[in-house]
Formats: structure tokens, sequence, C-alpha cells
């Protein structure tokens, strides 16, 4: 029965996800869930690197703009007539953002843990900066557009949900298939000890490689997807430091290292985060809020929601087979020499 | 020629404060192995207060460091004994990257609800005294600017070198186990070492507020600069620090000077990857720890 559990789950999961717009919901909503897929997507990203080879990256955003300014820049020059070419072109770019990162990573990853993290930080303001100041192609500070998608505005949202859900699917399938493989056990063997890894013969040059590669490329994909629906992108935005941020901390609030931690982590932060912007509105007290939330997730569930409560029922039944156990003892009259 | 003599100049005076933020942030990863991502934000914390004190009272920043310096420094400790000191030590190095990333945030919509987010600049009767010599132009405030961050720099040296707190520091940041062994309390030393770096940044800022206009948001800017000048003259080493700074800070002069401003921002970021790919550890970086 067990095996079938995993499967099962993520079965309902999806078919739940994949019929909500069905419902008729509101547009606000829709909206509101097409971000959270975009998060849960580039946190489930995140995590290959970050969570399964412990090379915490601070730069992704930074792919995420490569992948929107590249959907930009292309139909600059190619007519829209379906709606539906800008999203064809996806596998394209995740293949061309990979590519970017690679040498990239191949340089970055020379470092490790909490330097590995600044060296990507400054990775996000290059292209930041780049984003600004490569006027002729990005617009600069006046930014860049990409004609409107030409669905109908009652299920407008709808292509760009299930292009996220597809992705999510995609990027949660490749997360399992490495848990089950040696490439999930290469890249445990990094996190722990990567010189240790690398000497009883583990690739890991090859496997974390790897890792970020697919993780940029997912993330350039949604970055993509995201300037398609917005229409209108500025390098502040595209390049953003704050969804750096939010990326790393869903994946931290979920679980590190498991396959739905970055996804609840995703559901329960992005829509608490949209909650705070629309109650607390554009004021500053909307940062404030999200900050303590940050610091109170890490400083109560350091290793994230999902670990935590795994351990709690582990925990839970063993004292149970444990309790059972004895009782059994003493109802036999085994025990009797505990009893003062 | 002549614009390239003025960039070195400017890059030089500008290199002092660079090198005092940075000597906060490299000693705090020094002492505690933390990366302050909330190091911009202090900075502009500093300039703030500057900013309110020379309003206010008329004080002027250059006289407002030492009130500055201590209350930066209380605050340090504050987010040190609250934020970092629970954190677990074997994934303290990742999770202290996101804590003080948070607080910088924090501090950021903090100041942008007390200060409102318009830029800020702080205009004393002497801001545009400046002398020409030799047919190059030298503000009279960034030459006090660096010659403050030179007396600041000298003072954390003696603290460093000359006190037995300084010992205990320089104890804990070459082996942490034997220090505590030895009788140097880990966790006091932690939140001094923490405050030190937090009362640079308030020193820090107070120039910084003179030479430029700030807002809560800039600490982003600053902050990406500082952690270019760490990485490159290797975290935890204060002389690698300000050989950092004045690296980066004379060739984004220069660059400024000579090509673009608009480009002098890229110079911080091409000469940090130029180092990385030869010395990932940075210039002055020692794989073992200990290097002060």
């Amino acid at each position: 029965m067990r095996r079938f559990a995993g499967p099962a789950r993520a079965v309902v999961f999806f078919t739940v996800l994949a019929a909500l717009p069905e419902l008729g919901l509101a547009h606000w909503v829709l909206n509101m869930l097409v971000f959270t897929l975009m998060f849960a997507v580039m946190s489930s990203a995140w995590n290959l690197p970050g969570g399964f080879a412990g090379y915490p990256s601070l730069g992704h955003v930074a792919f995420f703009g490569l992948g929107a300014y590249a959907e930009v820049l292309w139909f600059e020059h190619n007519p829209i007539q379906t709606g539906y070419e800008p999203f064809a072109l996806l596998p394209l770019i995740g293949i061309g953002v990979a590519v970017v990162g690679l040498p990239v990573a191949a340089l970055a990853m020379r470092t490790r843990a909490d330097v590995f993290a600044i060296v990507t930080i400054t990775l996000l303001f290059i292209t930041q900066t780049l984003a600004f100041n490569l006027r002729d192609l990005t617009g600069g500070a006046q930014g860049a557009s990409i004609p409107p998608a030409p669905f109908p505005a009652a299920g407008y949202e709808q292509p760009f949900y299930l292009v996220l859900l597809a992705l999510l699917a995609f990027v949660m399938a490749l997360t399992w298939a490495c848990m089950r493989s040696k490439v999930g056990l290469s890249l445990a063997a990094v996190r722990a000890d990567e010189d240790k890894a690398a000497g009883v013969g583990v690739h890991a040059q090859v496997v974390k490689l790897l890792a970020f590669g697919v993780s940029v490329g997912v993330t350039g994909m949604v970055g993509a997807v995201w300037a398609y629906y917005e229409g209108f992108i500025y390098p502040q935005f595209a390049v953003d430091p704050l969804i750096t941020v939010a990326i790393v901390l869903m994946t931290f609030l979920g679980g590190r290292a498991t396959l739905w931690g970055p996804v609840l982590g995703a559901f329960l932060l992005e829509l608490a985060q949209q909650y705070l912007a629309y109650s607390l509105g554009g004021s500053q007290f909307y940062l404030i809020a999200y900050a303590l939330v940050f610091l109170v997730v890490i400083l109560l569930l350091p290793r994230g929601i999902l670990p935590s409560t795994q351990d709690w029922l582990r925990k839970r039944r063993r004292r149970r087979a444990i309790d059972s156990a004895s009782g059994e003892l003493a109802f036999s009259g085994l025990a009797k020499g505990d009893q003062p | 020629m002549h614009a390239l003599v003025q960039g070195l100049i400017l890059g030089v005076l500008t290199a002092g404060v660079y090198a005092l933020m940075a000597s906060g942030q490299t000693l705090i990863f020094g002492v505690m192995r933390v990366v302050n991502m909330a190091q911009g934000a202090m900075v502009i914390l500093g300039a703030y207060l500057a900013y309110q004190l020379f309003v206010s009272f008329g004080l002027d920043p250059f006289l407002a460091t030492p009130i500055t310096t201590v209350a930066l420094f209380f605050v340090g400790v504050a987010v040190q004994w609250v934020f970092l000191r629970p954190l677990h030590a074997d994934d303290r190095s990742q999770l202290s990257v996101l804590v003080t990333f948070a607080v910088a945030l924090l501090l950021e919509g903090v100041m942008s609800v007390v200060w409102s987010t318009n830029d800020r600049s702080i205009n004393t009767s002497y801001a545009n005294d400046s002398w020409t010599v030799l047919g190059y132009q030298i503000t009279a405030v960034r030459l006090w600017a660096f010659l403050l961050s030179l007396f600041a720099l000298g003072a954390l040296y003696l603290l460093l070198n000359r006190t037995r707190l300084g010992r205990a520091i320089r104890a804990s940041v070459q082996n942490p186990e034997s220090a505590r062994l030895l009788g140097v309390e880990a966790d006091r030393v932690s939140a001094i070492g923490f405050g030190l770096g937090t009362a640079t940044a308030a020193a820090a800022g107070s120039i910084y507020g003179l030479l430029y206009p700030f807002n809560s948001g800039s600490h982003y800017d600053l902050i990406s600069r500082l952690l270019s000048i760490v990485l490159l003259g290797g975290l935890g080493s204060v002389g690698g620090a300000a050989v950092g700074a004045l690296v980066i800070s004379v060739s984004s002069a220069v660059v400024a000077a000579t090509v673009s401003p608009v480009w002098s921002e890229m110079t911080f970021f091409v000469v940090l990857l130029l180092v990385l790919l030869v010395r990932p550890r940075g210039l002055f970086g020692s794989t073992v720890r200990g290097a002060i």
C-alpha cells in the first residue's frame, strides 16, 4: 500500500490543481495562483543544487531575468498569432539558459557554502547592471515589452496557469527521479563532504553542474512565462533580489532536499505574501511583516516544516511501539521485575 | 591623463570609506563565520542617524560619529544575541546568510517607515569646499572622510592587537575550541565582535551620508560592493579588506573617469570574477581559518 501512496498523492494534487480554473474563480484568485505556481516551480528547481547538493545559490533570479529578456527579445521580431508561440519557445529558452549557466556554475562552484552564496549574489547584481545598461537590447530603465497574448479576457490566466502546472510536474518528476537514482545519492554525498565523495569515486563535478544547469534552465523558463504574462518588463523587477530571497525562503520553510517541501513552502508563503501585500497595501509595513515571518521561520523551524513533522511523527510512532511492547510484557507477567 | 589621475585620487579617497565598512564585514566573518548581509543596511542606518542628529541638533556628522558608533554597537550586539545565537552550529553558515538578509529587509522596512523613501543628503556648510592641487581637485569632505576612515581603521587595529579583548577575538578567529578551553567566552566574544563590525558600519555611515545622497533602498548597492570587496580581499582578513577596497574603488573610479560612469559599477564585479577565476579564496584568504 505504502508503495502507491506517493504517486497517488501526486495524481490527486495535480488533478485538483488542473481542475481549479474550471471552477470559474475570480481573476485575482487565478492571478494569485499563477504567481504561486511560478514560485513553486522555481523553489523546486532551486532545491536541486540548493537543497540536495548544498550549494545555496542567491543568484537564480539572474537566470529568471535572462529567460524573461530572451522571450521578449525574440518576439520583438517574430509575430504572435495564436498566442501559443511563446510557450513553444520555452524548451529552447530552457536549454539556452542552462547552457549559459554551466560555465558560470563551473566558475562559481569552485567556492562552497556561504562564499558560493555571495559569489552568486554578485552574479545577480552583474545581471541587473547589464539589464539597466545594455539599453539598445533591453530598453534599460524604460523597460521592454512583448505583444499582449490574444487570449479571451474571460480565461486569460488559464493558459499560463496550465503551462506553469506542466512545468511544476516536470521539475517534480525530475526531482523524484533524482531522489530514486544514483544522482540523488551523489548529490547527497557532495552535500555531506565533497572532497571525500570525490575521493570514493562520485563524479562530484558532473552531478553538481548537472543539478545547477537543470535548475537554472527551469528558472529561465519561468522567467519567460512571467515576461509573457506581464507583457512589460523592467530591469528592477526582472532581476529583483526579493525573488531570490523568496525562492530560498520557501524551500527552507517547506524543507530542503524533500520533494514536496518547496511546493508547500511556495503555497504557504506566496499566498501569505499576497495577503500581506493586499492588506497592508504598498506601505513599507509590508516589508517589515515579511522580514519578521522570514526570521521566525528560520529561528523556529530551521530544518523546514516537512522534515520537522516527519521527525515528530516518527518519534511518536516509536514511542507508541515501545509503549505497546512494554504493555504486552507487563501483561504476560514478564516485566514483574519493573514493579517495586 | 588628467582624467586618469583625477580618477586615481578620487578612488583612493573613496577607498577609505569602503575599507572601513568592509573591515567590519570581514571581522564579523572572521569571528563568527557569519556573512553579514545586513552590513549595508547598518551603514545606511548610521547615515540616517547622523542625518537626524544634524537636522535636529545641528551636530556635525563627523562629531556625531562617536554617538552613532556606540548606538549601532548595541544594535549589532542585539542582532547577534536575538537572531544569530540560537542558530544550530552545523548549518549556521548557510542560515546566517538568510537571517542577516532578513535583518537587512527589516531595517529597510523600519527606515522607510521612519524616514520615508525619499533621497536624503547631509548638507553641511563645507559640503562644497574644495582645493585645487597641481590642477587636480580635492574636495574637503572627501579628504576629511578619508582621514576619519584611517583613524577608525587605526583604532580598530589597536583594539584588536593591543587589548585583552582584541586578543580574545583573535584567538576565537584562529581556533574557537582552544580559545574556549583557555577561558574565552565564545558567546560574549561573538556578540562583541558583531557589535564592533556594525560599529564600523556606523562610522562609515556618517561619512557615506556626507558623500552621497541615500535612501532606505541604498543598501542593496552597498552590500553588493562590500561583498565584492571582502571576497576579493579574502573573507576574514582585515588587511585584505583594505587592499580589496583600494583595488576595486580605484579601478571603478578610473573606469568612470576614462570610459563611462555607467560602466564603473560593472568594474567591481569584473575584477572580482577575474580574481576568483585564479584564486577562489580571494587575495589574502587562507584555507586555514585565522587570517586577520
